[in-house]
């Protein structure tokens, strides 16, 4: 295999303590990281450091500590930014998550710019981080919610989207790669169709960024956001891409401290970007952590990521083909390392609570994203994610959990 | 692969087959008692019908409803447990069934009501879940439904 030549898995995976503990008497085989991801030790140890050595309120104090905190602290926004290759380190706002990223855009950018009729256009495959806050809007404005459809195989029907965007829509919400098929979506193209008739777009790049190299002034979208936690960073960090001229124009998120240029009880006056959006003392370490990560894995090369991932999701494909009653969802040609998957007569929680016992670690459910489940007419499924650190024998060790579970359940 | 002692303390024979075909598993038009329930956490979700007649006393029970082999083995087990039973009687049952997927200790106050051993008894069958604490909601979903179908409120929640 070319992806093993070059990919030291064992050094990798020994960045990774939690990796090699066993769970009901079984090697843990993590296969949850669409969920979220495990932290490599350099992370751990980022954060660690900076609590025992640098640790200070950031943009207050006039003293060597505070100093030395914001160096690290602003010093992890330009990593964040570099990583995305945004123009400006300003666009780059810290968030706790991708969620509190969507909402903030929803209820500045929203709150401002839409009026009662105007369209905001999502699709079948988001997350209810990417629905529901526009439901929340529309409902408090008048604004009508348009959906593009996706087909049987989970890909985003292009000439559907077209058809939904008119001089009405202002507003494009779109998911950067599917949660729950790993559908990639043509996010360039919809950006440009998008801009031609006068809307916005935001992408959610959460099950992006830890497996492709996103470029966000190629994109040309005008909001990008993502969790640290799905990127092997710390949880409670969160990023907010936006271009320049938008977040000059947005309001705040949050009134309180950090986010001020001066406060009267006349009339207080906002700082500039991006601190407008970062009230109150902000997830330092957190930010330091995430920085720590974004290094970790451009170290490794997103390149070499990918490869290695495309290779355990072929092998995971044939391994799981093989077993009876087993029906992959949304076999799109383009797609990360993720296997949604239902089993013939089981179901999924069933499924989840069998493999556990063999140590394997799987998501069941609807994984937050009921309506495409809907669209597949089934309640739930079960989803293996692979990461940058599983190994094949860990899709081996699913095929045989999975086995198990039909010998449970019966042909 | 060896099976595994609490999987198969979990998946009885008899939790498999109500599990492949509920028993009672069809809307009751005739019901006068009925609430849906569900668990957030799964996206489970099932509706009890109940038909209670002037004394009081359940003379039918039916439920519609998807979810994982335990939720749906302890809803059948329930509807062909609770028909003759007095809604005091199906009632008691609710602490009693959960704790013993809990493996919590229960008073058994009720328990001197006719036929109530019989029916913990039939049930113990399902107490392998307390093996596996995130299951508990999945079994106990259609027994905090039936109360809810009993107290008038249209929707109950494991949560």
């Amino acid at each position: 295999m070319a992806a093993t030549t070059f990919y030291d898995l064992d050094h990798i995976r020994a960045n990774f303590p939690i990796l090699c503990q066993t769970v009901h008497g079984h090697p843990l085989a993590f296969l949850d990281n669409a969920a979220s991801t495990q932290k490599p030790a350099d992370v751990t140890m980022a954060t660690k450091t900076f609590y025992e050595t640098g640790y200070a309120n950031v943009h207050r104090g006039a003293y060597w500590l505070s100093e030395q905190a914001t160096i690290q602290y602003e010093g992890a926004r330009e990593r964040v930014r570099a990583f995305i290759n945004a123009r400006r380190v300003q666009e780059i706002v810290f968030t706790r998550g991708a969620t509190e990223s969507i909402n903030l855009v929803a209820a500045t950018w929203g709150q401002t710019c839409l009026e009662a009729g105007d369209e905001v256009v999502l699709t079948w495959l988001e997350h209810h981080s990417n629905i529901v806050p526009w439901q929340m809007l529309a409902s408090a404005k008048g604004l009508i919610l348009k959906v593009v459809p996706v087909d049987d195989d989970g890909r985003f029907l292009w000439e559907a989207y077209q058809s939904l965007l008119s001089s009405r829509t202002r507003f494009v919400s779109v998911t950067h790669v599917s949660n729950v098929l790993g559908t990639l979506l043509p996010v360039k193209d919809i950006v440009a169709a998008a801009h031609a008739v006068g809307a916005k777009v935001l992408v959610d790049g959460c099950q992006a960024v830890p497996h492709m190299a996103v470029d966000v002034c190629d994109i040309d979208c005008d909001f990008y956001v993502f969790s640290g936690h799905k990127l092997y960073g710390p949880t409670g960090i969160g990023v907010l891409y936006g271009r320049e001229v938008l977040l000059q124009e947005m309001p705040p998120y949050q009134g309180g401290g950090d986010m001020i240029a001066s406060v009267t009880f006349e009339k207080p006056s906002w700082a500039g970007l991006p601190y407008k959006f970062e009230a109150g003392t902000p997830a330092v370490a957190q930010a330091i952590g995430l920085a720590a990560a974004i290094n970790y894995i451009e170290s490794i090369g997103l390149r070499a990521i990918a490869v290695h991932e495309a290779d355990l999701l072929n092998y995971a494909t044939q391994r799981l083909a093989e077993i009876r009653g087993v029906r992959l969802l949304g076999p799109a040609q383009i797609k990360t390392s993720v296997l949604s998957f239902t089993l013939n007569g089981v179901h999924p929680h069933d499924i989840a609570t069998i493999v556990d016992r063999y140590g394997v670690a799987i998501r069941a459910g609807h994984h937050c994203a009921q309506p495409l489940m809907q669209r597949f007419g089934i309640p739930a499924s079960a989803r293996a994610s692979f990461g940058l650190y599983n190994t094949r024998a860990e899709a081996d060790a699913l095929a045989d959990a999975l086995e198990s579970v039909r010998g449970i359940f019966g042909p | 692969m060896k099976m595994k002692d609490d999987l198969r303390d979990l998946y009885q024979e008899v939790i498999l087959d109500h599990g492949r075909r509920p028993r009672n598993l069809r809307p009751l038009p005739c019901a006068n008692r009925q609430a849906h329930g569900q668990n957030p956490m799964c996206g489970d979700a099932l509706t009890v019908f109940l038909k209670v007649d002037k004394g009081g006393r359940v003379r039918e029970v039916t439920f519609l409803g998807q979810g994982c082999a335990i939720s749906m083995a302890s809803a059948s087990m329930m509807t062909e447990m609770l028909t003759g039973k007095s809604e005091a009687e199906a009632r008691a049952l609710v602490p009693a069934f959960q704790a013993m997927c809990t493996g919590e200790t229960f008073e058994p106050r009720h328990l001197h009501m006719d036929g109530m051993e019989d029916t913990l008894e039939r049930l113990q069958v399902l107490s392998g879940v307390r093996q596996f604490p995130v299951r508990v909601k999945c079994a106990t979903l259609a027994w905090h439904t039936m109360a809810a179908a009993f107290d008038g409120t249209e929707t109950a929640s494991t949560e």
